[in-house]
């Protein structure tokens, strides 16, 4: 079981979250001339790193703010977890 | 190579079984190949033996970081079947079930090749309309389907929940007759004697480290046993083909998760097909042991831990026992994880990439298992005549740039969420 600390709520289990990937894929800008390459990377293209990942979570039964969480993908040991607005 | 056959098998008997021909070398990497296959599992070994079968390129080494068969070969929960609905997972998948039907004569080895069947079953009208059309799209291609209904799916699985008052009630059910279940471990080992007895090097306990790429050509690998020169590459590493891609400055539309699966104790013979449950993800069949074996969902975020945690697993059994509740009285015997390439809109790639030489098998997902034969045949193909087959032109790489998904289950880029 993961326990993972909502910056709202708290130390809660797992169970409370829903996961929502990478949280470093930036959506390309509004009104700009888009590549086909760069909307290619942001809906399909993922490093999935095996190590430090950044990754958002929902805390859908607490608070359900969508939440930042910096993870090991190799060993599952939470480092930190952030705001979604806020940067590592 | 020694043929195995019940005379050879009487003949060694008188010497105790001590005199059998090992059933492959452990070679030594040589300093140049002319195809590299990277990943000794299902995919890779059925590759090598292919391009040695029908392309006559021998000159070929299995690169494997660990044992032979010991990531997702020897994880999975071995079920085979073919009850896609799009043509070209269809038409892959049921060329892949005539080779399972010749598999233990050609490679000369027992795979315990079982088409018991297969029965997804439906818990409302809704379900039945969408698995009769997927049943009518599948007998469009040939491929066996049967609609059932509540009285016909409880007269083959009595054992499921038919009473009264359940939270998912049984309607019916689609069922592949010719589906089924292998020994994986044996299909793994059937290829690598075969491919061995054919030239190729198979190499244990080397891992794949960088890449010799320039001019856009493949030159060689780097590898914890020495610098190896060659000009293809076949890269069937399944769940770390995101390792290997960043190594190559690739960044592809696949993502790495951890499914689980498990069995109990073994029991007397209860269940005789493979059923999934239509209300979530659970599946189940009965190994010739008389384990249940059981799995569902992934854990539902990026890991390389071959190793799950307690809540899916939690969720996957009460999913289980909904639809069979005598598995509530039974002993749970081990538990295990994999870690899958899930591919975005959730079917795989086979195809040549931008590197000349360089050639990609990943995004398997829930089910390449059942792929091996037909994945080992079209990749192969691929490799020695550097064209994609017909057979695996739907997997392409450029689909997600151009839009031809191939979106089997409408799930969308987030296979892993389901
Ligand atoms: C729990 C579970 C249940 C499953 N159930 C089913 C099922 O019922 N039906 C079905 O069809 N499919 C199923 N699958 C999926 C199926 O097992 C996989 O899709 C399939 O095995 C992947 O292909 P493979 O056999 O070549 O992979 P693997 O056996 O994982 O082979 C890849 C190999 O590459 C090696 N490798 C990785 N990196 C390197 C490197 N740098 N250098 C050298 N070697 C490297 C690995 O050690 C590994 O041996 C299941 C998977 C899991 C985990
Ligand atoms: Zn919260």
């Amino acid at each position: 079981m993961l326990h993972i600390k909502c910056p709202h709520c708290g130390m809660r289990s797992q169970n409370e979250f829903s996961y929502g990937g990478d949280a470093t894929i930036k959506r390309p800008e509004l009104n700009k001339e888009i590549s086909d390459q760069d909307w290619n990377n942001f809906v399909y293209n993922r490093k999935s790193l095996r190590g430090k990942h950044l990754e958002l979570w929902q805390h859908l039964s607490g608070c359900r703010q969508w939440i930042k969480v910096e993870r090991d993908t190799a060993t599952h040991e939470i480092f930190k977890t952030l705001k979604a607005n806020q940067d590592i | 190579m020694q043929k195995y056959s019940i005379f050879n098998l009487i003949k060694n008997a008188f010497s105790g079984h001590q005199n059998w021909d090992l059933a492959w070398k452990d070679a030594t990497p040589k300093k140049e190949y002319d195809v590299i296959i990277i990943g000794g599992g299902g995919h890779g070994l059925a590759t090598a033996y292919y391009l040695a079968k029908e392309h006559n390129i021998t000159n070929v080494a299995i690169i494997e970081k660990g044992w032979l068969g010991g990531g997702n070969m020897g994880r999975n929960t071995t079920i085979i079947r073919s009850n896609y609905m799009h043509d070209d997972n269809a038409l892959f998948s049921e060329f892949g079930m005539d080779l399972w039907r010749k598999m233990s004569q050609d490679l000369n080895y027992n795979v315990m090749f079982s088409p018991r069947g297969i029965i997804n079953l439906a818990h409302s009208d809704a379900q039945m309309n969408v698995f009769a059309r997927r049943g009518n799209s599948m007998r469009l291609n040939d491929i066996d389907a049967v609609l059932l209904n509540r009285e016909e799916v409880k007269e083959i699985i009595p054992m499921a929940d038919f009473s009264e008052n359940v939270r998912f009630p049984i309607f019916g059910g689609l069922m592949q007759p010719s589906a089924g279940t292998a020994r994986h471990d044996a299909v793994a080992w059937g290829y690598a004697r075969q491919a061995d007895s054919m030239g190729v090097d198979i190499i244990q306990n080397c891992e794949v480290t960088g890449f010799d790429v320039s001019g856009g050509k493949i030159n060689g690998v780097r590898t914890s046993r020495g610098d190896i020169k060659v000009k293809k590459i076949g890269l069937c590493v399944a769940g770390s083909t995101n390792i290997l891609a960043e190594k190559l400055n690739m960044t592809i539309p696949v993502e790495t998760h951890l499914l689980q699966a498990c069995v109990t104790e073994p029991v007397k013979p209860v269940l005789d097909k493979v059923v999934t449950f239509g209300a979530g993800h659970f599946y189940i069949s009965q190994s010739d042991k008389g384990e249940m074996v059981m799995g569902g969902d992934l854990d539902g975020y990026n890991s390389y831990a071959q190793r799950g945690n307690l809540p899916t697993l939690q969720h996957v059994l009460t999913e289980g026992i909904a639809m069979m509740p005598f598995l509530s009285k039974l002993k749970m015997l081990r538990t295990w994880g994999g870690i899958m390439d899930m591919s975005m809109d959730g079917s795989p790639i086979i195809d040549k990439t931008h590197i000349e030489g360089l050639y990609l098998n990943c995004g398997w997902c829930y089910g390449g298992f059942k792929a091996t034969p037909a994945s080992g045949w079209t990749f192969a193909h691929t490799i020695a005549q550097d064209r994609v087959h017909k057979l695996n032109e739907g997997y392409s790489l450029s689909r997600f740039n151009t839009g031809h998904l191939l979106d089997e289950k409408g799930l969308g880029t987030k296979t892993w969420i389901s």
